[in-house]
């Protein structure tokens, strides 16, 4: 490792650690909600990372739509269904094979990408706002309109499931 | 910097998803588990984004369907949560065993 | 580069905004006070200080003295963890809103904003999404019923008042072109005519009126202020908080209404912006400007506060879903019809018409919602399920 390291690169390690931690506990909490802050945790520090990388926009869609919608509807959906919070086993018996499981796709993926892209370097710098926006409604228009249409269809079946009648 | 760092971080998220959609039983924390895992893909393509450099962002834009994909996901999720606590008084995946027998 | 003094600048105007906001939260309870008093034939507080003036200090003094009462039942960290959810996405949400003119000491130039974000839209309504945090964590870790029940209406207004809202931002982000609060100030400057001056107000009346109803349900304010409304839930999610963390919550409140306000200022009111009549006051002429804006804005909030009822529950949702966001949504599109159409059609002078007519529908069948709830008198038993 390099150890002249950049104000950016201080900043992604910073918050790549943060992230990394928080994520442990998010698998690991024996609370729901306090599982559910760990996550607003990794989804901050993940959305300040999009920002380090130059990614400015996806940044602040991050923590605007994870942080502030996503999160915030699991927290409701935890609170709605009054379910047990914490003290029972929110765990079920399949943890050691889904440690095995996890750590055999960590070793494989990170030995995969050091192989691959081990001495690749990136320069930092941000994306315009604008270049996003230009992009999004000329190369990427069907697209967007099959995301809106899928939206609209979450939204619908959302309703439908949901609502007592 | 280098571009293995950040794919390894999503390397690690996605790894840490795996487990908890494997090993926790509350269907609302195997929900969260989920979202860790689409953000590693998120990771992911903005830093490929990152390192290719092109003009139209791709990297950036999947990035943001996939935020997208993520909000519908959880909201269908959570309103099938919702049904079966109101039906079975339970959100336990491993005790909804309607199917088996 | 950044030097020294660049730093020594930077943390000066943190000082300085952070003791403004401090003051002018201070100021706002005394004023919302007094202001609600008077629309209520009384005298309102009037004893400490000048007119009252410092009643607010003294509450606070009097709150940071009391003894801190921590209930057995409550998840501690999260439990201190709330109000400082709370407090701070209210405080960083004023960091991207521009209070003034730059001026140049020497060849430096100092801009009277704290960072100019490229998204700086996009930052104010992120932070505004977090506020939700600080109820939501103190509902649930107070383990009682009541500020969970809060925590509960809370959470589901903020989601659903928020699309309403970012979509009213969204018409005025698309109207001025830029997603930066300084360039949406920029694209305010000039007048019609030499003397109507060209605020958003004006094209974008629909947006404001929603974006004010937004911003009253986003802050929990009156007729909003389900979350912690007293007859029904004794003090909502506040309830089992006492001494310096209430008035935490207290000022988060108030904080949140202040940038607000700011942020209307600065997307429908000009900003900073305003006629140069006083050159000698050099940029002070235009914080003041700004200030007398802000309050301006602020006392639509109080006054709403003291003319308006509490809202019904599922009144509110409805109001949400089947009004503002469907209208926000029109809204957006017209908006956007407006700014692709051809350069020698009039755009402004079109979107004021039709902003007009908009406007008309709009409060026509808000009108007509709430004489039709009022016909119908009492709820039908099972219509509404109130959380």
């Amino acid at each position: 490792m390099i150890l002249a390291a950049t104000g950016p690169e201080i900043a992604f390690w910073g918050f790549a650690v943060v992230a990394g931690i928080a994520g442990f506990f998010v698998v690991g909490s024996r609370n729901v909600v306090h599982a559910a802050l760990y996550l607003v945790g990794v989804l901050g520090s993940v959305g300040a990372i999009y920002i380090v990388l130059g990614a400015e926009f996806v940044g602040w869609v991050q923590i605007l739509i994870y942080v502030g919608a996503i999160v915030v509807l699991l927290l409701f959906g935890i609170m709605l269904t009054k379910a047990p919070i914490g003290g029972v086993a929110l765990d079920n018996n399949q943890r050691p094979v889904a440690f095995i499981v996890a750590a055999t796709t960590f070793g494989g993926l990170t030995w995969i990408i050091w192989r691959t892209f081990g001495g690749t370097r990136i320069r930092l710098s941000p994306t315009r706002t604008a270049q996003i926006g230009n992009s999004l409604f000329t190369h990427f228009v069907l697209p967007f309109e099959a995301v809106s249409v899928l939206l609209l269809a979450a939204l619908v079946g959302a309703i439908v499931l949901a609502r007592r009648d | 910097m280098n571009l293995a760092w950040p794919l390894t971080l999503g390397a690690l998220l996605f790894s840490i998803g795996v487990y908890g959609v494997l090993a926790r039983r509350n269907a609302v924390l195997v929900l969260m588990s989920i979202e860790l895992m689409l953000n590693a893909v998120n990771v992911n393509l903005v830093a490929f984004s990152t390192w290719i450099r092109e003009t139209i962002a791709i990297g950036q834009i999947f990035a943001l369907f996939v935020i997208t994909i993520a909000a519908a996901e959880v909201g269908i999720g959570l309103a099938i949560v919702l049904l079966i606590f109101r039906n079975r008084e339970t959100i336990n995946i491993d005790e909804i065993d309607l199917l088996k027998w | 580069m950044i030097d020294g003094i660049d730093v020594l600048i930077m943390v000066i105007k943190v000082l300085v905004v952070f003791g403004f906001l401090l003051v002018s939260v201070l100021l706002t309870i005394w004023a919302e006070r007094r202001i609600v008093a008077l629309m209520q034939q009384r005298i309102g507080p009037n004893r400490v200080g000048p007119f009252g003036v410092l009643q607010g200090l003294a509450d606070g003094i009097k709150l940071f003295f009391k003894e801190d009462v921590t209930p057995t039942n409550v998840d501690r960290s999260v439990y201190f963890l709330a109000p400082v959810a709370a407090l701070l996405p209210a405080f960083l949400a004023f960091a991207v809103v521009p209070v003034g003119r730059g001026f140049h000491i020497g060849h430096r130039v100092i801009t009277l904003h704290l960072v100019d974000l490229n998204v700086g839209i996009l930052f104010f309504l992120a932070m505004g999404s977090l506020m939700v945090y600080g109820i939501v964590l103190a509902g649930w870790s107070s383990g009682s019923t009541y500020p969970l029940l809060g925590a509960v209406r809370s959470t589901a207004q903020m989601i659903s008042y928020e699309i309403g809202m970012g979509l009213s931002v969204v018409s005025v982000v698309l109207w001025s072109g830029t997603l930066s609060t300084s360039g949406i100030v920029d694209a305010q400057s000039g007048t019609w005519f030499g003397f109507v001056p060209r605020w958003f107000i004006i094209p974008q009346l629909p947006a404001l009126v929603m974006f004010l109803l937004g911003g009253l349900a986003e802050t929990n304010r009156a007729p909003f202020d389900l979350p912690e409304a007293e007859t029904e839930l004794v003090g909502g999610y506040h309830t089992e908080y006492t001494g310096i963390k209430f008035a935490m919550f207290f000022l988060a409140e108030y904080l949140h209404v202040i940038t607000t306000s700011a942020l209307v200022v600065t997307l429908f009111l000009g900003g900073w912006r305003g006629p140069n009549i006083l050159p000698f006051l050099g940029p002070l002429l235009f914080v003041g400007y700004f200030l007398a804006k802000l309050g301006l804005v602020i006392f639509l909030f109080m006054w709403a506060r003291a003319t308006i009822p509490r809202i019904r529950y599922d009144r509110l949702m409805h109001l949400g879903w089947k009004v503002l966001i469907p209208a926000s949504l029109v809204w957006t599109m017209i908006t956007a019809a407006m700014v692709v159409l051809p350069q020698e059609v009039n755009r402004t002078t079109l979107i004021v018409v039709v902003g007009i007519v908009f406007e008309v529908a709009l409060i026509v069948w808000l009108a007509r919602l709430t004489t039709t709830a009022l016909r119908r008198g009492r709820l039908r038993r099972g219509d509404s399920h109130v959380v």
